[in-house]
């Protein structure tokens, strides 16, 4: 009994280090590495900037992902709101004060770094729902009440992120909050209802889109109706992929993004580079180790013992599932292009500063996985 | 209990909706590694060609052009290495510091400074800037001697055009310049060869034989970005130079008549009477076709433009002149053809004669008293030429003359320049200007005036054949695949046939009814440069190696007012423009003949006075150089 309330309640630094997952810990160490790779890469086989930057946001957010592990799951349960709180509060600050880059105001500076809030909301909201859908009762998740915070919690970070504007972390955002909605167990038929009426609004949405959203609808509809301007970087992206091959051209040896016919070759656009230089088996590759990650983090889930961890863990993996989705996706050109970035891979400090907290929290579900909620 | 019940609960359906997740993530990945399957096994080919035309681009490089040489293998139309300047202007560090430094070494005018600019401003950085197309040795060494200093300057050697005897062969060859628009759509090989920079034959032969000079690039193929900057050179192909082609031309003969010519306005035309390869061809004043290479400046070229003797106009194949008394052999000739006169024929020349109230002015105002053929030839007898051309008709003569190749081109459709003239009959008269023929105009047609219109090129052409008995000829410029040599033209000639190299066929190619009538028309030609009182008596050479027979011609621009005849003014009294032209044709040396010739003097005068004497002097040239171009005569040969 008295290591039973050990094991749940306090463990040791050692044990905490023995209960890392470190087949999770071993594949993010991976995927950190070949990120580097790729990141050098980018640079034309040299150590610039972005290469020394992205690595040094790791060497700092690696370990920052320990330290979060190590706080036990019960600490970040007791802060899910304040924190969601606090990135609200961000977001506002920047819709205010924020940085503007090529007409979106989506940045503050924090001298080190600059930080992009919406980024963390990614994380952010999946902790704040988890939580309250640990602490609802089970019977009480389809009162209206509970529908209209929940669907509020969801909608005042997207009206903040989507006025900035930023249409691909919006959707990123919502992606992830409702599949703690689903988790949770909101009933089958709002989610078919919601999606036929999305579906029928869609037209009135499209009408209220950006031209600039619009015309990336267009051209994913069809690249070449204007090949050097706005179909530009599908087609591109999609020659470099196309023409890696199944063994790819190399490391380094990629003349699409050597020779810079590759957009955005350093964020969204990373895996065209990967793909194009380690071909059809690297691509499949990558794949696996990004499944292996979403295989992990559900197993964390699955084995935790409280509802906030589970729903976290499950919430989390699908986010990062559905980040790998739309990025390749859209560089595919399965989807219109919206920013998003490939988790870990992409350049972005914070992208990867909310990828790592998340992990770290995964880490500290799986470190306190018997770890008792009330 | 309820709590921990409602928390199981909980568990179970995250748990359950959490595999029906788990399922639709895998599917997913599924449809994602099939894009990826089909974009890189599938249609890896499709892409990896898109990539390859992305990063691969061809850059063509201007051919060389193929040589022109004389008979002689002297190149008169060559390339040469010419030193130019290049900037690239993303590896300047300060470009007005670097402009002002040009400026000074190389003396580059404010013109020239803001066109720099403004490529500067049209170009990529990448790209460069041709600062000077043409730089002196001593400009080229200045530069490499500061080239530390010129940071961005690129001192680079390339090929040119050159024409080594300048003005000597610009009516024969043209010259090179660029091309304008409409030049390059209008043929298919500059249109696929077309480099920026490139220059095309835009006259006289360059322009004639381009698809053969021409040449085909060098190209290169550079790996470029997505800015079309070039990377690395992937891949040199060489091009490979235009064809050779060989002239019958004989440079020093060429630069003779170019010297004899001097400051007149004229043509010298000579042409080998056997083979009817033309020796010379030289229209006076020439201009110097190395100065249209890189552009000529705007005084250069107001300078050859309004200059009066006309430099531009190609006077031995367009120029069109009355030939004067020069006409007189081919009348003669005729006459006796048609059996009209005989040599004992005699006309009494009281120097005019009336018809139907028309006076008909012989040159001699006193009259030469009467005068058979061979006098009347040798004293350029204007009153019996009259009578004889009385008694002929226009339209007989106009046979015998268009069968010497009056009113025809010569050259065929090498020169398109090239005016075929006119020799008229009462036919064309009647069609061209409706009216009918009236014998007055037989009269003067018979020496050489009125409607009648011809080249240097056909007088020459017409006195070859006299010379060679009767003969047709085919002139010709450039040596053809096949040349036959004099002795065999000559052989078969006088066999009556002709070798066409053309149709490779022995052709009847005489010109005459009785052969002794050339004869006649010959003696008399000799008599009239030989004889005294001959018109070019003067000019006559008496050494038999050298001897040559020709004949005078002065024709008249103007018509001569009573006035003005009766004041008989000095040449030099009289305005240039309205001074007679000075002809001369003559053939020689007179025992076996091998060279015809023509020479016009435009406002020269009389054509004993200023024609003949030229031929004095070229004739002694021309027959020294004979066994040395004999010696030639298999020098090469080359295909065209």
């Amino acid at each position: 009994m008295f290591q039973h309330d050990r094991l749940s309640n306090e463990i040791t630094f050692f044990q905490k280090i023995k209960n890392l997952d470190y087949i999770l810990l071993i594949s993010v160490i991976l995927l950190s590495v070949l990120s580097v790779f790729v990141m050098y890469s980018t640079d034309g086989g040299e150590i610039l900037f972005h290469t020394k930057n992205h690595f040094v946001k790791l060497a700092v957010f690696f370990p920052l992902m320990i330290f979060v592990a190590f706080l036990n799951i019960k600490f970040w349960h007791n802060f899910s709101y304040i924190i969601y709180f606090i990135v609200i509060l961000l977001l506002i600050y920047v819709s205010f004060f924020g940085i503007k880059s090529s007409g979106s105001q989506r940045w503050m500076n924090l001298y080190l770094f600059v930080l992009q809030p919406s980024e963390l909301m990614k994380v952010a909201i999946i902790m704040c729902l988890a939580k309250y859908f640990h602490r609802i009762k089970i019977e009480n998740v389809n009162s209206f009440t509970s529908i209209t915070i929940v669907l509020s919690i969801i909608i005042i970070p997207i009206i903040f992120v989507i006025s900035q504007p930023d249409l691909g972390t919006s959707i990123l955002i919502a992606l992830s909050g409702l599949i703690i909605l689903w988790l949770g167990g909101m009933k089958i038929k709002y989610f078919i209802y919601s999606f036929i009426t999305f579906l029928i609004s869609l037209p009135f949405i499209i009408s209220f889109l950006k031209p600039y959203q619009k015309l990336r609808i267009l051209t994913f509809l069809d690249p070449d109706r204007d090949p050097l301007g706005a179909g530009y970087q599908i087609i591109q992206s999609k020659i470099a992929i196309g023409s890696g091959g199944l063994n790819g051209k190399g490391f380094l040896k990629g003349t699409q993004s050597y020779l810079d016919f590759l957009p955005e070759k350093h964020t969204d656009f990373i895996f065209t580079l990967f793909s194009e230089e380690f071909g059809f088996i690297g691509s499949v590759g990558l794949l696996i180790l990004y499944s292996i990650i979403i295989f992990r983090i559900a197993r964390i889930g699955a084995i935790s013992r409280s509802n906030f961890a589970r729903l976290f863990c499950f919430g989390y993996a699908f986010a990062i599932f559905i980040y790998i989705v739309v990025n390749l996706s859209m560089v595919l050109g399965l989807l219109p292009i919206v920013g998003s970035p490939l988790p870990i891979m992409s350049y972005g400090g914070s992208s990867m500063l909310a990828t790592m907290i998340g992990f770290g929290i995964v880490l500290s579900a799986k470190i306190n996985h018997k770890q008792m909620i009330a | 209990m309820i709590k921990s019940n409602s928390g199981i609960r909980k568990t179970d359906v995250i748990n359950r909706r959490m595999f029906i997740i788990g399922a639709a993530k895998v599917l997913v990945f599924v449809g994602i590694v099939a894009r990826l399957f089909s974009l890189q096994i599938n249609e890896n080919k499709k892409y990896l060609t898109l990539s390859d035309k992305n990063r691969i681009r061809e850059w063509k490089l201007p051919p060389t052009r193929g040589n022109i040489v004389d008979y002689f293998g002297n190149v008169i139309a060559g390339n040469l290495k010419v030193y130019q300047l290049h900037i690239i202007p993303e590896q300047v560090e300060n470009f007005n510091y670097l402009l002002v430094r040009l400026k000074n070494l190389l003396n580059l005018s404010d013109k020239r400074i803001a066109k720099i600019n403004k490529l500067k401003a049209e170009l990529k950085p990448w790209d460069s800037i041709i600062v000077s197309e043409n730089l002196s040795w001593s400009q080229f060494v200045k530069i490499n001697n500061y080239l530390y200093d010129l940071v961005g300057v690129k001192p680079v050697m390339t090929i040119s055009r050159n024409y080594p005897f300048n003005d000597v062969y610009t009516h024969v060859l043209g010259y090179v310049s660029q091309p304008n628009e409409q030049e390059i759509l209008e043929n298919e090989t500059i249109q696929e060869r077309f480099v920026p920079g490139m220059k095309i034959g835009k006259l006289g032969l360059e322009k004639r034989l381009e698809n053969h000079l021409i040449g085909t690039n060098a190209i290169q193929r550079y790996e470029v970005n997505a800015y079309g900057k070039r990377i690395n050179q992937l891949e040199h192909q060489k091009g490979e130079q235009g064809l050779k082609i060989r002239l019958t031309v004989d440079t020093e003969i060429q630069k003779a008549c170019g010297e004899l010519l001097n400051e007149k306005a004229g043509s010298i035309s000579v042409m080998d009477i056997y083979t009817g390869d033309i020796i010379a061809m030289y229209s006076s004043p020439s201009y110097n076709p190395n100065l249209f290479l890189f552009g000529i400046s705007q005084d250069e070229w107001q300078l050859i433009r309004n200059n009066p003797l006309k430099p531009l106009v190609n006077k031995t194949l367009s120029g069109l002149y009355s030939p004067g008394s020069t006409i007189k052999p081919i009348v003669a000739l005729s006459a006796l053809e048609n059996k009209v006169i005989d040599t004992k024929f005699k006309v009494k020349c009281t120097g005019k004669i009336e018809l139907y109230g028309q006076t008909f002015h012989c040159w001699k105002e006193k009259g030469h008293g009467w005068v058979s053929l061979k006098n009347a030839m040798k004293q350029s007898c204007d009153t019996y030429f009259y009578e004889v051309a009385r008694l002929l008709g226009v339209d007989r003569l106009n046979i015998t003359a268009e069968k010497f190749g009056l009113g025809k081109k010569v050259l065929g459709d090498y020169f398109d320049i090239e005016k075929k003239g006119l020799f008229p009959n009462t036919k064309w008269k009647k069609n061209n200007l409706g009216k009918g023929w009236v014998l007055g105009e037989t009269l003067i047609t018979g020496i050489g005036q009125g409607y009648i219109q011809s080249t240097p090129l056909q007088l020459c052409m017409m006195t070859a054949q006299i010379a060679n008995g009767g003969f047709a000829v085919k002139p010709k410029i450039i040596v053809d695949s096949n040349p036959i040599s004099y002795e065999d033209a000559k052989q078969s000639m006088e066999s009556g046939l002709l070798f066409d190299t053309d149709s490779e066929e022995l052709l009847d190619k005489k010109l005459f009814k009785n052969q002794k009538n050339i004869k006649i028309v010959q003696e008399a030609m000799f008599a009239s440069t030989n004889e005294r009182f001959g018109t070019s008596y003067k000019s006559r050479i008496d050494d038999p190696k050298y001897q040559f027979a020709g004949k005078t011609g002065t024709a008249q621009v103007k018509r001569i007012s009573k006035r003005e005849r009766e004041l008989d003014l000095e040449l030099e009294q009289i305005p240039y423009k309205d001074r007679d032209h000075a002809l001369y044709v003559a053939y020689g040396p007179y025992v076996n003949p091998r060279y015809a010739l023509s020479i016009i003097v435009e406002h020269g005068g009389s054509g004993s006075k200023a024609a003949a004497p030229i031929a004095k002097k070229l004739f002694k040239l021309i027959i020294d150089r004979h066994d040395l171009r004999n010696k030639q005569s298999n020098f090469e040969r080359i295909t065209v």
